[in-house]
């Protein structure tokens, strides 16, 4: 910890974790709540369309489910309003010299996501949350769709800016800085377009499963059953298109993108220490950097070569081709990551291709085991998400921009910000983000506790008292 | 180029700083303005919807900092380190306070949010100001453009003089501001709070002209040398009598835009005084960072402003809507 580089990683690597757990939620949830508002809002009994074919029963539990996880969503949402603002503020204290690197290139798409995401979801959630009474029911649904836009551009401006610090396109050099040549080139970077759809299916992702997890809760509980059934069936299927969608086309056009475009994280990924033709698809093994192998593998032989190349017989590079200083500083970690979020995204695809066959064969609102599968497996969504970013941003060392800047040298210098100065906010962060964390699961768990409101007054609650009810079978 | 960014930037700021600093004002005073805990919950539903977005102007200016003046924002953000991360942490505190109180019916839980929400309010206004004092007076950079001060260091006497500033006049602004939006007795005594601070803000404005041309003559020169400059100051003054007019006149709407337009014409005074320079450099050292050796290359400035405008004006659509719906109906007759 003596150097301000480490700490200043750690500083990094502690404020983004913990700021993405909240967009991971807002910008899945954002998804389904514009949903939700829009069967509520544009639903009739004589639609053709046949999703938007509700009763109006129907259409009041979209209403109250709208209601019930935007309340959610506000408060992830001040969380995560919160949480952001220091990074952002950290390129400029933290990462002072990558700042003045590349600030011509990605100050851009920063910028952008201030003036045209920030805005756009800031005030709309303001009209959002005042409430139908008040703004009236077309504006309400606007406003919601208007809040899903504003999460989701300014992911879009995220993984853009990422995107340059794992592929740099579009920039010219003059003398130690690069400026943005071509803002096209910036927004059509080949690496953009896969990594955010890959990214937001994962966000969106966690969003379907905690709408399971919710509705499988309830429903365990004998409470607001009609709530529940909605949220588990749009939860369900929503999850299992996401997780196909996951695998093919975005994950296997992500990878192929880091296989084009960085073979060393490629070759980290994988384990592949040695370049080979025909190469197998590790399905199990321990990197071993010392030898330079990987050990008590279980394989598949020629996938790995089939699965990047379309060719069976195809040479993968391996770590050999490349110099032991453009290495990601740790190939274990790279290669973990992977395989932790490839694996969760196996078994999360498998919970909710059973779920739908439950679903389908009307099974699953009695199946206790499968609800109980469900309610527990979302925080695994959340794991695989971090999993992913993790390969991202520890398989791009060790460069903070690709080939351009290393990150030893991105660091704010020592002069202006000495290593025990960012322990001293480190631990500062750490501090406070504990307390946040607690704070935060309490409030979500009194949300949850108080449950969506009870069916509005034109369509009679069908349910009896079910606090009392939940009481007696328990 | 970079002076057409340097100009936009400053706009963006000035609108920060009006439009928080009326929310972050009002939260300074929220303890002595609110008596109980239905007073304080009334003076939080009027900027309730507002403030969030009020905030992205901070986060949109930092954003525009960045693209157009890459090496200032490295160079100002990591130099001010403490000042800044201080800031992180009062604004999490604060933004979580407002927007969590309601959350649980506990009143322990209220008071606590209350008081975090009050002290975070008044802590950011006044190191604001510490900080918008430490350029304006001018930072020790060094050859590579870097410079470090220490927690000490940034209080400085005029630093601190500044902060002083920052609190009276964004307090100020926040009981004009309460005076017109909240009602029953918080609104009368954040009439009466006005009108006393409109006097602490006038000395201060009259007197804080010696101490900066102590520490940096420039401010003055600059506005004498270019006299078109002078404008800026002109509008600060004249905005000042009109609230004091406005204030004995009872005329609510009119004195809170005058307290708004006060604080368009210091920010952009300073603006005016500093430029050409972004981040000055302090005693006399050769490195200031200027819109020239400071700013990005041309090619992405100007590619920025194809879609700056685009951006700012649905941006200010957004805000009139929201603004409009929100204020249109006097506040305390709103349905609960």
């Amino acid at each position: 910890l003596s150097s301000n580089v480490t700490v200043d990683r750690l500083q990094f690597t502690l404020t983004v974790t913990f700021h993405y757990l909240f967009p991971i939620l807002t910008m899945g949830l954002g998804l389904f709540i514009a949903w939700l508002k829009t069967v509520s809002y544009l639903g009739r009994e004589d639609r053709r369309f046949p999703l938007l074919r509700k009763t109006p029963a129907e259409r009041a539990v979209h209403e109250s489910s709208a209601r019930f996880w935007m309340r959610i969503f506000a408060v992830t949402f001040a969380f995560g309003v919160v949480t952001g603002i220091p990074l952002e503020f950290q390129f400029g204290t933290n990462w002072a010299r990558f700042s003045t690197f590349a600030g011509g290139v990605i100050g851009q798409t920063l910028a952008l996501e201030g003036v045209f995401a920030f805005f756009l979801e800031s005030a709309f959630l303001g009209i959002f949350l005042a409430g139908a009474q008040r703004v009236g029911a077309r504006l309400h649904w606007l406003s919601a769709l208007a809040v899903f836009a504003g999460a989701w551009l300014s992911g879009f401006f995220i993984i853009a800016t990422n995107a340059w610090m794992q592929h740099p396109v579009g920039y010219e050099r003059s003398g130690d800085k690069v400026q943005l040549r071509s803002f096209g080139d910036l927004l059509t970077n080949d690496w953009l377009a896969w990594q955010y759809l890959h990214n937001m299916g994962g966000a969106a992702t966690t969003g379907a499963f905690v709408l399971a997890a919710m509705g499988a809760y309830y429903l365990l509980n004998g409470r607001h059953v009609r709530f529940a059934r909605t949220s588990l069936s749009i939860g369900v299927v929503a999850a299992l298109v996401l997780c196909l969608l996951q695998i093919f086309p975005t994950g296997d056009g992500q990878a192929k993108n880091v296989a084009d475009h960085q073979p060393s994280t490629f070759a980290a990924m994988e384990g592949v220490f040695r370049s080979e033709k025909a190469a197998p698809l590790v399905i199990i093994g321990n990197p071993n950097t010392e030898k330079r192998k990987l050990e008590s593998t279980i394989e598949l032989p020629d996938a790995l070569s089939f699965l990047t190349y379309k060719r069976w017989k195809a040479k993968v590079r391996g770590l050999n081709t490349i110099a032991e200083r453009d290495w990601p500083s740790s190939v274990p970690l790279v290669y973990y990551s992977y395989r932790i979020m490839v694996g969760l995204g196996t078994i999360l695809l498998l919970i909710a291709g059973l779920a739908v066959f439950l679903l389908w064969r009307r099974k699953l609102f009695e199946s206790r085991r499968m609800l109980w599968a469900l309610m527990l497996s979302f925080p695994f969504t959340y794991i695989a998400n971090i999993a992913g970013w993790t390969v991202a941003e520890a398989g791009r060392q060790p460069w903070t921009v690709f080939g351009l800047q290393r990150t030893a040298d991105a660091a704010s210098p020592s002069s202006s910000v000495p290593a025990g100065t960012a322990i001293f906010t480190l631990l500062g962060f750490a501090g406070l983000y504990l307390l946040l964390g607690i704070l935060y699961l309490l409030l979500i768990a009194r949300i949850v506790n108080r449950g969506p409101e009870e069916e509005p007054a034109e369509a009679p609650a069908d349910e009896p008292d079910p606090e009392p009810a939940a009481a007696a079978t328990s | 180029m970079a002076t057409a960014w340097f100009i936009l930037l400053a706009a963006m700021v000035t609108a920060y700083v009006v439009l928080d600093g009326f929310d972050l004002g009002a939260g300074a005073l929220h303890l002595l303005i609110g008596r109980d805990e239905r007073e304080r919950e009334g003076l939080t539903e009027t900027y309730g919807p507002v403030w969030n977005g009020n905030e992205v102007w901070l986060i949109a200016s930092g954003g525009v900092l960045f693209m157009a003046f890459p090496k200032a924002y490295s160079s100002a953000f990591s130099g001010l380190y403490f000042g800044l991360i201080l800031v992180l942490w009062l604004l999490i505190g604060r933004g979580l306070a407002l927007e969590l109180r309601h959350q649980l019916d506990n009143p322990l839980w209220r008071s606590a949010c209350d008081v975090v929400f009050c002290l975070s309010s008044a802590v950011l206004a006044f190191v604001l100001g510490v900080a918008l004092g430490n350029v304006v007076r001018g930072v020790p950079l060094g050859a590579d453009g870097f410079f470090h001060l220490s927690l000490f260091g940034l209080l400085n006497w005029y630093a601190l003089l500044v902060g002083v500033v920052g609190l009276v006049v964004l307090c100020a602004h926040g009981a004009n501001f309460l005076a017109l939006r909240a009602s029953g007795e918080p609104a009368a005594r954040a009439r009466r709070w006005a009108r006393r601070l409109w006097w602490v803000e006038a000395a201060l404005f009259v007197g804080m002209i010696g101490p900066t041309y102590a520490v940096r003559d420039e401010m003055l020169t600059n506005l004498g040398d270019h006299p078109w400059r002078l404008v800026f100051p002109l509008v600060a003054v004249v905005a000042l009598v009109a609230l004091l007019v406005y204030q004995r006149r009872e005329r609510l709407g009119h004195a809170f835009t005058s307290s708004a337009l006060f604080i368009v014409g210091l920010v952009t005074t300073m603006a005016a005084g500093i430029y050409p320079n972004v981040l000055p450099a302090h005693d006399d050292r050769p490195f200031s960072l200027t819109v020239d050796n400071a700013a990005a290359g041309d090619d992405a400035l100007r590619i920025a402003l194809y879609w700056w405008p685009v951006g700012i004006a649905l941006a200010v659509g957004y805000f009139i809507y929201a603004y409009r719906l929100f204020f249109r109906e006097p506040s305390g007759e709103r349905a609960p």
